[in-house]
């Protein structure tokens, strides 16, 4: 049981790049991306997890108290904000090719190829 | 590659990465027992050191100060593409002329209007919303929140107004110049401070504000002063972000 | 004691410089804002090159961001841990830097404020990721570097290449991101550190299992996107294409390297010890990526007539050739890709700046559209004809002694293929690019009609990006071109280069004084004094043979006539029908993409998994 975690993060991981992979239209691909990007929260929180700890955030509780590790947290803060400014980005690309294309399939906006 | 090919190929590779990864995560330790040497150290350290309670927000924007510094660049990189990419096509005009306060029109020019419910309800939460979200940029250092939590907040607020149907006074109450500003001071913000602590102390992004007592408001040094221009950045930029998605709905395009 | 001021200043000034760009846009001072640029990017480099110096003379600075030092061995900060290999590797990103902001100004149409804010972020982003210690460091500095090219390439957001180009590069950079962090993640959760050094003392001597394998898969997995070695390399002509030329400068000259400069950075802090005894079939196993990646870069560089396409297969067919100096796995062929990356890196920026000449003046960029047109631009042909020699390892050009220092390496431990591999991969792509010369500068070969409908498109896409008068080349464009090719030059001709070169890789590959001086604050120790060779008479008799097959390729390709019947006939057939089908893989899709990717992610770590255990 206690590796659940971690096989909901791998799970995440593959399911999001078929979704990617077998996508018909941009905005799907794109919110498929961001399940990817959360296999990469839950592997990051479900490292660093302690079992009985409490949030590290001492307001409230003594100062000797177990926390769960509060570096993991630190990254997945980070994290997050990296991936929605991608997921902005994407959006914001898939927007425009509708505007020129008049579609969001990506088999149909392909220009370049060879 | 058709679209069979391309989902056999992935198949098969998915199949290769799955069992990689069940064989590099049987080498964790299990969920639950995990004894990092670094998130020990930190977690006893950070609030005598720091006087800050929150040691995650003190992991942020002190201890590994640096990786909110690219962190805050990425949003404001990211801000400034996105403006790039949606401005206006050639060819397209924006409509000054169209009712400016009801956006919900759809092509064939009829109006629809807004309900008076979502009108009142959107306009009053306006006020609580911007109240939370400077509360919440304003705690960092002492509960779970910050400048990225808050920015954002504050950022939502303008979406309100946009849900209320108030187009027109949103235009207004954005202009994109002062939020330009507001994005680009929060971002050279957070560099001038490391700038300070240099000068300060000959390091980096020293800490070189007093630290004050636990549990008060002025307390963290700067992480305080950081969560706070990181909030005004991070509100910038979605705004900026917000605003252009928006615009978007209202550029026609002249027939090619 | 290296003051610790100057670590952080090359990141931070540029940053500082950037925000405040952004913040005045409206303002619209175009001038003052390039100029605040150029600035800004020369104090930059000048601040890597104090580093530099300081770093040959006094060993490794080690500079912790907040003053955090390691307490008890532990380290609890950020660190900037300033090698030769990495400040060079910065302040060569700043030359290339200030190459592409001398380009655009004021001809270039360019967003106002913005274009000069998103160069300097990419250029922190790019030293920031040279200098630093820390893996989460420099995977934040690596999203940096990719959102900042996203945004930089697609600066024509109305036209279908561009977006293309853009969406790709986004699509398969996020995924090779997630990859490196999930490798990150399962570092953490074994050694609990986040520090280079701190995880390459907690793995040191223990046998490597299945997670360090996996972890080290997936995180040379993810850099490999970023470099685009075969088979993550998909994205990376899509995106030269469509991007302006003075990004193009930084993209071929440095942003691909500085994915294998993580690769060897890691490997040798963090694995080098864990994998010890595996270093042989680490060897081959990267030294087989490293040629098929110079060997497909190379063919489909010969198959293009899009000129910007034909130089990105020839920088991916160049990665092929620095992974395997890298895959060597040893000082001297780290010395010479450090050479040769530099050499290169000058060389191709000046080649791009020659096709961005050729659109400013014709505004295409396909060979066949440009035939003969550049006849009335002699100085851009001469330095095309020059760079594309330059490219074959000419001497006395960098490249050559770069070449030279590898293929000695390599010799030294029995690999006699790699010389062999090198020649043909540089005949491949310079013949490639003098063919594009010799038909665009002379009018030489037959007047061809488009290919099929994929080509065409793109060069229709590809509309002016100058502004200005077109008959005239403004100096701003052709004057840097010229001096990047003379500094190519000059880095095979300049003394002391090569010992340099070797004194910096035998730093960089000394794991046990790395992790003392972050960790312990240690002095180095004495290395041995390091063993310079230089290129022997076999050495300049093969460069001597690149340059001559690539002309001959080259030229021959333009005047020779399609034979059309007899056994030749059926080997060009199949030859036909094999090339068709490695251009048909090339498909613009990103579902593709993204397919290949996990296919090679399977394939590396799978390797690493089975054979090093």
């Amino acid at each position: 049981m206690s590796f659940l975690a971690y096989a909901v993060a791998a799970w995440l991981l593959l399911i999001g790049l078929y979704g990617v992979v077998s996508s018909r239209n941009l905005v799907h691909l794109i919110l498929c991306l961001s399940v990817v990007q959360a296999s990469t929260y839950v592997l990051l929180l479900a490292i660093g997890y302690r079992a009985g700890a409490k949030a590290p955030v001492f307001a409230d509780i003594p100062l000797s108290a177990p926390v769960v590790d509060p570096v993991v947290q630190s990254l997945t803060l980070t994290d997050v904000v990296v991936e929605a400014t991608v997921t902005a980005l994407l959006l914001a690309l898939s927007l425009q090719a509708y505007k020129r294309f008049g579609t969001v399939d990506p088999d149909e906006i392909v220009s370049l190829t060879g | 590659m058709s679209h069979r090919s391309r989902r056999r190929l992935f198949l098969v590779a998915a199949a290769g990465v799955a069992v990689l990864l069940v064989h590099g995560l049987a080498g964790l330790p299990g969920v639950g027992h995990f004894h990092g040497r670094y998130g020990l150290l930190l977690a006893r350290v950070a609030v005598p050191e720091r006087q800050a309670t929150d040691i995650v927000n003190s992991i942020t924007y002190d201890y590994r100060g640096v990786d909110t510094m690219g962190e805050e660049f990425i949003l404001f990189a990211s801000a400034i593409g996105l403006v790039i990419v949606l401005r206006r096509m050639r060819g397209e005009r924006q409509d000054d002329d169209r009712d400016r306060d009801d956006p919900s029109e759809s092509a064939t020019g009829r109006v629809r209007q807004t309900s008076a419910a979502l009108r009142l309800l959107g306009l009053a939460l306006v006020g609580p919303v911007l109240v939370l979200g400077i509360y919440f940029a304003s705690q960092g250092q002492l509960t779970p929140g910050g400048g990225f939590q808050g920015g954002v907040i504050l950022a939502a607020a303008l979406i309100l107004v946009y849900v209320a149907g108030r187009y027109g006074a949103m235009t207004r109450l954005r202009p994109i110049p002062v939020v330009e500003l507001a994005e680009g001071l929060g971002a050279a913000g957070y560099a001038a401070i490391g700038v300070g602590g240099l000068i300060a102390g000959a390091r980096f992004l020293l800490n070189f504000i007093t630290q004050g007592s636990m549990g008060n408001l002025l307390s963290g040094g700067t992480i305080a002063l950081l969560s706070a221009v990181v909030g005004l950045e991070v509100a910038g930029a979605f705004t900026l972000v917000f605003a252009e998605f928006m615009d978007q709905r209202r550029l026609t395009r002249r027939p090619r | 004691m290296i003051p610790t001021v100057f670590p952080a200043l090359p990141v931070a000034v540029p940053f500082l410089a950037a925000g405040l760009l952004g913040a005045t846009q409206s303002l619209r001072r175009r001038r003052l804002a390039e100029a605040i640029a150029l600035g800004t990017a020369i104090a930059a480099t000048a601040l890597c090159a104090i580093d530099l110096v300081l770093a040959i003379r006094h060993g490794d600075a080690v500079a912790w961001f907040g003053g955090w030092q390691p307490r008890h061995g532990v380290a609890i900060g950020i660190s900037f841990t300033i090698d030769p290999l990495g400040a060079g590797l910065a302040m060569f990103v700043g030359l290339l830097t200030i190459a592409a902001l001398v380009f655009s100004w004021r001809h270039f149409e360019s967003v106002g404020h913005v274009f000069p804010a998103l160069l300097l972020v990419f250029m922190a982003a790019m030293m920031g990721f040279s200098l630093s210690g820390d893996i989460f460091n420099l995977f934040v500095f690596f999203e940096l570097m990719s959102i900042a090219g996203i945004a930089l390439t697609c600066h024509r957001p109305d036209e279908g290449a561009p977006l293309q180009g853009a969406l790709n590069f986004a699509i398969t950079n996020a995924i090779g991101g997630f990859l490196v962090l999930i490798g990150i993640a399962l570092l953490y959760g074994r050694t609990g550190a986040l520090n280079l050094a701190q995880i390459g003392a907690m793995l040191n001597g223990h046998r490597a299992d299945g997670l360090v394998l996996v972890s080290f898969g997936l995180i040379v997995s993810g850099f490999f996107v970023k470099a685009a070695v075969v088979p993550f390399h998909f994205w990376l002509a899509d995106a030269y294409a469509s991007a302006p030329t003075p990004v193009c400068i930084l993209f071929a000259g440095v942003m691909s390297e500085l994915g294998l400069y993580a690769v060897a950075r890691i490997y040798w802090v963090v694995y080098a010890g864990a994998l010890g005894p595996h270093q042989g079939t680490l060897r081959t196993i990267l030294l087989t990526a490293g040629a098929v990646t110079a060997l497909l870069g190379a063919t489909m560089c010969f198959l293009q007539r899009h000129i910007k396409r034909m130089l990105a297969f020839a920088t991916i067919s160049y990665v092929g050739l620095f992974l395997v100096g890298i895959a060597l796995l040893n000082s001297g062929g780290l010395a010479g890709t450090a050479i040769y990356v530099v050499a290169d890196g000058l060389v191709k920026a000046s080649l791009f700046i020659c096709v961005g000449i050729i659109q400013h003046r014709r505004s295409r960029v396909d060979e066949r559209h440009l035939h003969g047109l550049g006849r009335n631009l002699p100085f851009t042909g001469l330095v095309f004809f020059v760079g594309a020699l330059a490219l074959a390892a000419l001497p006395p050009f960098g490249s050559f002694l770069g070449k030279s220092t590898i293929e000695n390496a390599a010799l030294a431990r029995g690999y006699w293929w790699v010389p062999v591999l090198f020649t043909v991969a540089e005949i491949i792509t310079a013949g490639a690019v003098i063919r594009a010369g010799g038909r665009v500068f002379l009018g030489w070969g037959p007047r061809e009609a488009s290919g099929p409908p994929g080509e065409g498109r793109a060069d229709e896409e590809t509309s002016q990006e100058t502004e200005g008068r077109s008959d005239r080349t403004p100096a701003v464009l052709w004057l840097p071109a010229a001096i990047l090719l003379l500094a190519g030059l000059a880095v095979g001709v300049v003394p002391g280069v090569e010992r340099v070169a070797q004194a910096a890789a035998a730093r960089f590959v000394d794991r046990q004084g790395y992790i003392a001086a972050v960790l312990h604050a240690r002095p180095p120790a004495a290395l041995p004094p390091v063993l310079v060779s230089g290129p022997s008479l076999a050495d300049y008799l093969s460069a001597g043979g690149s340059a001559i097959g690539a002309l001959l390729l080259g030229l021959g390709a333009l005047v020779l006539p399609r034979r059309s019947h007899g056994s030749a006939s059926v080997i060009s057939h199949r030859a036909g029908a094999a090339a068709s089908w490695i251009r048909g893989l090339h498909s613009g899709h990103p579902g593709d993409y993204v397919a290949w990717v996990t296919a090679g992610t399977a394939i590396v770590a799978g390797a690493f998994a089975l054979t090093l255990q």
